[in-house]
């Protein structure tokens, strides 16, 4: 029974919205109407589930004192601060318990919601991308190495692309003349990324769409059940 | 003297830094050419008539500024100087607080006589993706009723003829990711006919461009900082992705020196080994 009835909601809810594609009229269409509104709604609520979790996840490694336990705390507190700023004085246009908080927003410039989030959120999120070109800078160094015929190809056209995406390859070579136009560097790496790329990409989507369609059957008819949980 | 891979690593790291901090200080004013892809997706903006009602919808969050906000700062500035409305919407649940800032900065600096509500409007953050996409098309009320500060869809003037997705001329979406752009693409364009156009970082840019095709599935794209300059160029302004085009260059030109010492490197390492090798076979 409690297999079984999951299974069963899926399998009808599944069938319908296939049907509603194929047939878009009543019933088919009013009933695809609800089940939206309710995915929307049930969305909503697994932002809230990831709270939860984070909270849980965090307070069990502080409790136990797992190794690096204080950046898990210091991860806790920040969660708190943003959530009771933001519950007490609202952000932006929208009022919190406290109202708009209009003194400390005098004094801050903004609302303290708004401040963390402008003043120090923005910035450490910016931060931890921008570590990626240390990274790939890094990478670049060992990995882009000419030992085969494969790896030259990656690395020539790599190359190419580098410089055709900065403003020094278009200097690079913006003095040829137009019978030799089609080498120079932003046109060449147009030609990679709309002709080789992008056939490269399409057989990845088409790949990707059937596997999409075969797991969503998979689910549909009931082989798939590892989402009723880790003993099924 | 052989170096460790760690200190290696840590050059690396410290002349990149350097590399990029200089340009920022000191500007060295490269010019960026324009590609197709920016063209088009300018274009499509260009040639919407005044008066129609567009959405930007802000998919992304702070990870991704650098690259998205220059986008979404010349796109706004660019709709406006054509006297579009613009209905902000968001995938992404920081989106509304990034339009917030842009909105504030381009009334500021460039069109101090836009009204909230009138001109644009912020609809807020919305969860499902995809399905809230679909159920826009069926009634935008229904997905939005209040907007991003509480104020009824019903009492907002600009909002009078829009009932569904149909009823904008354009959708441009700012997309770091998943939800964004491919959404857009499959429920605005392919399910309502609405045009699409935007912008994504230059990484995801890759993935999208199949989607320019003869069916205009997507009209442009602007991918990364590099795509950001070009508009701007295009609108003929200096702006932040302008600025920070050079240090980009500078940071590709001299991801291509590393790449070339790193061969280098090898190719001596190989050519010792060889001639030790052939040392020990002479005896």
């Amino acid at each position: 029974m409690k297999k079984n009835i999951p299974l069963l909601i899926v399998l009808v809810a599944g069938l319908l919205v296939i049907f509603s594609e194929f047939i878009p009229h009543r019933p088919f269409s009013m009933i695809t109407e609800t089940l939206e509104n309710w995915f929307m709604i049930i969305s909503g609520f697994a932002m809230l589930l990831g709270q939860i979790s984070l909270i849980q996840v965090n307070s069990a490694k502080v409790r136990n004192k797992d190794e690096n336990w204080v950046y898990y705390l210091i991860g806790l507190i920040s969660f708190a601060v943003m959530l009771i700023t933001g519950l007490l004085w609202g952000m932006d246009k929208t009022a919190g318990i406290l109202g708009h908080g209009e003194g400390i927003k005098t004094w801050l410039g903004l609302k303290p919601f708004d401040y963390l989030f402008e003043n120090v959120y923005q910035h450490l999120s910016a931060t931890m991308f921008s570590l990626l070109a240390f990274f790939i800078a890094s990478a670049a160094y060992r990995a882009f190495i000419i030992r085969s015929f494969e790896s030259n190809l990656l690395m020539i056209t790599a190359v190419i692309v580098i410089l055709g995406r900065s403003s020094f390859g278009a200097m690079l070579t913006g003095w040829l003349p137009d019978s030799l136009s089609w080498l120079h560097l932003p046109k060449l790496t147009d030609f990679i990324m709309e002709f080789p790329n992008s056939a490269a990409q399409r057989a990845i989507m088409i790949s990707a769409g059937l596997g999409v369609i075969g797991s969503s059957l998979r689910i549909i008819l009931g082989i798939e059940r590892s989402y009723l949980g880790s003993d099924e | 003297m052989k170096l460790t891979p760690l200190v290696e690593r840590r050059i690396i790291y410290i002349v990149l830094f350097v590399a990029v901090m200089l340009p920022l200080i000191f500007p060295i004013g490269w010019r960026t050419e324009v590609s197709t892809h920016a063209r088009m997706a300018y274009d499509l903006i260009d040639k919407t008539h005044a008066g129609k009602v567009v959405i930007i919808s802000f998919d992304y969050d702070p990870s991704t500024m650098t690259e998205l906000h220059p986008m979404a700062l010349s796109m706004i500035e660019h709709a406006w100087s054509k006297g579009q409305k613009i209905i902000v919407t968001a995938l992404w649940p920081q989106g509304p607080q990034l339009a917030d800032e842009a909105f504030e900065q381009i009334k500021k600096t460039k069109f101090p006589n836009k009204v909230y509500g009138e001109d644009y409007v912020n609809l807020g953050y919305k969860v499902g993706g995809m399905v809230s996409i679909q159920a826009m098309g069926r009634s935008m009320q229904e997905v939005f009723p209040e907007d991003s500060s509480g104020l009824k869809y019903e009492d907002i003037p600009m909002l009078k003829n829009i009932t569904t997705l149909k009823d904008v001329a354009y959708v441009s979406s700012l997309s770091a990711g998943d939800p964004g752009m491919k959404n857009w693409i499959m429920g605005a364009h392919d399910m309502f006919g609405v045009a699409v156009t935007g912008g994504t970082t230059a990484i995801s840019a890759p993935g999208f461009i199949p989607y320019i095709n003869s069916q205009n599935q997507l009209v442009g794209l602007l991918g990364g900082l590099k795509a950001a300059s070009e508009y701007e160029s295009l609108m003929g302004v200096v702006g932040p992705a302008s600025v920070k085009m050079d240090a980009q260059s500078v940071a590709h030109l001299l991801i291509l020196v590393f790449i070339a010492i790193g061969n280098i490197k090898v190719l001596v390492a190989k050519r010792k080994k060889s001639q030790q090798e052939q040392e020990v076979t002479n005896g």
